[in-house]
């Protein structure tokens, strides 16, 4: 019997509770909506709109840019108004389409769709491919590359990601309370692509109430089943989930399809849905808006492309002035320079915290307690391979397997010295990756 | 809203423990085993104490303003080294053992080479051994008001008979801080808890020191015997509080079976091959100068390369 979880991790502060209750509540843009050609891993989208150009909601704005690339699609009805280098969540300029919203909203026609049984593989994938999707959970890889493996017919499971272990994040929960159909749904079109495959609902044990809905749903669906895993930081890494519940360990150099395995975010697997049954592109997202410096602090489902600041307004601005504002969750999130940022493909939480722990604790000498070896859930040696990474020793950090290394953040958490560990060996990895690309 | 919010990379919280708590938490594991030294060797073992601390502290504090570096005394870990060396010193020693001892620990074992974390071995248990070697006759005195005398494991290494049940509780000649298996254990179980330690080390050195003198002790598994190594001559206060110290143990996990059944070997031999009696100093001491080359061959496997059942 495969395990619940994996060896290492840690149990921060979750900070669930302040947004986990606040049923997701739509918003509507006013101002003009941003969408970087790059949302995803691999050749950024190719705009095939102009400036001064009319668009319609879920009107194809950019064409995938290459075989790892997708597409994106206008998210409200207006009019282009620049394409043009903008600020996005990393710090980084990104090429952007910037639409000016005519809060209309005037949706074009979506393709009706065959009924599921009659649709063919092929037909299913390239729904996904033209949709957009991505990964939702923040990788942003191209999902349809993830659904069509060299040999499908030895994926043996295919895995919705539901553990949501990043602390504050309650998008995927209350996704799963909501719309958990759509879950079940998106999973049911997945199973469609691999005939030999068990499908899994791997959610963490501290939502008892998801898991007791998603139990019910799939009570009838002999090849669909909820796995409960433990509540650990990162169980929702992905080569933690598929470790806990396959028991089938993958390393840096193999993607989960090496073990058999499909694994994707709720987010995405909702997406799945409303691609190839509803004939809709990947367009909006939930995202939790939340932390200590937000008034209300609640999850909505936002079109793609809205502007934080709009973001922040709806959660009824701040009742506090912040200090650190992060995409994301606070072990693996982007800390931002500003608020006028968009929305992107992969943006699951916006963090607003009134201290900043970091800056707070000035990092000390190691006292070798082995607290990140204790934790870190890649099994490396954090500690050397630091200081491997900040002599620039590329030959000891190779040796102890720094490529191993998640970046999840677990050592620096844990680190009683504060030192910057994950950071040094983040940087390092960066230096060894772009040489590789070479 | 500020336009100049912090920006840093990812992970954005912290734990909130810290060096300073973790050392703060040992002196505080350490203070029932302190306590049982002055109730069983009288008020001299206060002062003994009091001095020592006062010396390592002042000498760590001495040696950043001289060298203008930033002041680390409020991170306790001197405070550990000077409350160790202490209990490490019988209670007839002079005053100005622990000053010497305190400057020794602190100056040429830590802070010449580095400070906090770069240490290679002990430094209580380094000014220790220094202190035997240059005052051998002061620090192998254990005669004192209480007790006149060898110490228990002297008495067993000659042949006498000892009493199990004094040792446990500590009713016998040695260091201030080392007789009573009890107040250390209580103090082990403080560590355990709040997991500043775990049994790896400890553990394996109990056990194999053990299996060690069962079978090359004479006395096969002679049950008494076995017990008197066990609870005598500095072995739980070694093993608790010096074998686990972080930065001179090996920070892997299968380095730490092997380094604590190495302690247990090496304190095996000295014990029953050496010509002294006691053996647990020079076995960690021993032990911290072999932990590089024990971390290099116990490194472990990375998660997906076999690494991940570990």
């Amino acid at each position: 019997m495969a395990k619940r979880t994996f060896n290492g991790g840690i149990h921060p502060y979750d900070g669930k509770d302040l947004s986990k209750d606040k049923p997701i509540k739509a918003v509507l843009p006013k101002g003009d909506l941003v969408y970087p050609l790059s949302q995803h891993i691999g050749a950024p989208a190719k705009p095939i709109v102009e400036k001064g150009d009319k668009v319609l909601t879920g009107q194809k704005i950019a064409e995938a840019g290459g075989f790892v690339s997708a597409p994106i699609y206008a998210t409200v009805s207006g009019t282009v108004k620049a394409i043009e280098p903008r600020r996005v969540v990393t710090g980084d300029s990104v090429m952007s389409i910037v639409i000016e919203n005519d809060g209309l909203y005037e949706e074009v026609e979506y393709p009706k769709r065959k009924p599921l049984e009659e649709m063919t593989k092929e037909e299913i994938i390239e729904c996904v491919k033209e949709a957009g999707i991505v990964g939702m959970g923040g990788a942003g890889f191209p999902t349809f590359i993830k659904l069509s493996p060299k040999e499908p017919e030895k994926i043996d499971y295919v895995i919705a990601n539901c553990a949501e272990c990043e602390p504050y994040l309650t998008s995927d929960y209350r996704r799963m309370l909501e719309e958990p159909e759509k879950l079940v749904g998106g999973l049911k079109v997945s199973l469609k692509l691999f005939d030999n495959a068990r499908g899994i609902l791997a959610v963490e044990d501290n939502k008892p109430d998801c898991i007791e809905i998603l139990k019910n749903l799939v009570k009838d669906e002999p090849r669909i089943s909820v796995k409960e895993l433990k509540t650990k930081y990162p169980q929702g890494a992905e080569r933690q989930i598929v470790y806990a519940t396959t028991g089938r360990a993958i390393n840096s150099s193999m993607l989960p399809a090496d073990a058999g395995c499909v694994v994707n975010n709720v987010d995405t697997v909702v997406a799945i849905y409303h691609a190839v049954i509803e004939g809709k592109p990947l367009m909006n997202r939930i995202v939790t808006v939340t932390g200590d410096a937000i008034a209300d602090p609640r999850n909505f489902i936002v079109r793609i492309g809205t502007n934080y600041h709009e973001l922040i307004e709806e959660a009824g601005g701040f009742k506090q002035e912040p200090v650190k504002v992060v995409s994301g969750g606070p072990m693996m999130g982007f800390a931002l320079f500003g608020l006028d940022v968009p929305t992107t493909k992969t943006a699951s939480a916006l963090l607003c915290l009134t201290e900043d722990e970091v800056s707070q604790m000035e990092p000390s000498a190691c006292i070798n307690c082995g607290r990140c070896v204790e934790v870190c859930p890649g099994r490396v040696v954090p500690k050397l391979l630091a200081v491997a990474a900040a002599n620039g020793d590329e030959e000891t950090f190779l040796a102890h397997d720094g490529m191993e290394c998640c970046e999840c953040g677990c050592c620096s958490f844990i680190c009683p010295a504060k030192r910057h560990l994950t950071q040094n060996i983040k940087s390092m990895r960066k230096i060894l990756l772009a040489k590789k690309k070479k | 809203m500020n336009d100049l919010m912090k920006v840093s990379s990812n992970p954005h919280v912290r734990s909130k423990s810290t060096t300073a708590s973790i050392m703060l938490t040992v002196v505080i594991a350490l203070l029932p085993a302190a306590g049982f030294g002055i109730y069983n060797f009288g008020p001299k073992a206060l002062l003994l104490i009091l001095v020592t601390v006062a010396s390592t502290v002042f000498t760590e504090f001495a040696f950043e303003k001289i060298c203008k570096r930033k002041i680390t005394i409020g991170d306790y870990s001197a405070v550990v080294t000077g409350l160790l060396l202490a209990l490490n010193l019988p209670v007839s020693a002079p005053w100005w053992i622990g000053v010497v001892g305190g400057v020794f620990a602190i100056l040429v074992v830590k802070m010449l080479f580095g400070g906090l974390g770069q240490n290679f071995m002990n430094p209580a248990l380094g000014a220790r051994c220094f202190l035997l070697i240059s005052f051998t006759s002061i620090m192998t005195n254990f005669d004192c008001d209480a007790y006149t005398g060898a110490t228990p494991l002297a008495n067993l290494k000659s042949g006498e008979a000892v009493n199990i049940l004094d040792m446990v509780i500590g009713r016998t000649a040695g260091t201030i801080g080392e007789t009573s298996m009890i107040a250390i254990v209580v103090g082990a179980c403080i560590l355990i808890l709040f997991g500043i330690i775990d049994l790896r080390i400890p553990g394996t050195y109990i056990v194999t020191l053990a299996i060690f003198v069962s079978i090359f002790g004479a006395h096969g598994m002679n049950w008494p015997y076995i017990s008197a190594h066990l609870s005598g001559g500095g072995l739980m206060l070694g093993a608790f509080f010096m074998a686990t110290d972080y930065v001179t143990r090996p920070i892997t996990k299968r380095g730490q079976y092997l380094f604590g059944a190495l302690l247990g070997i090496l304190t095996g031999i000295f014990r029953i091959f050496g010509p002294s009696a006691e053996g647990v100093s020079y076995a960690i001491i021993i032990g911290n100068l072999l932990v590089p080359l024990i971390e290099k061959i116990t490194l472990p496997k990375a998660f997906g390369k076999g690494g991940e059942k570990a």
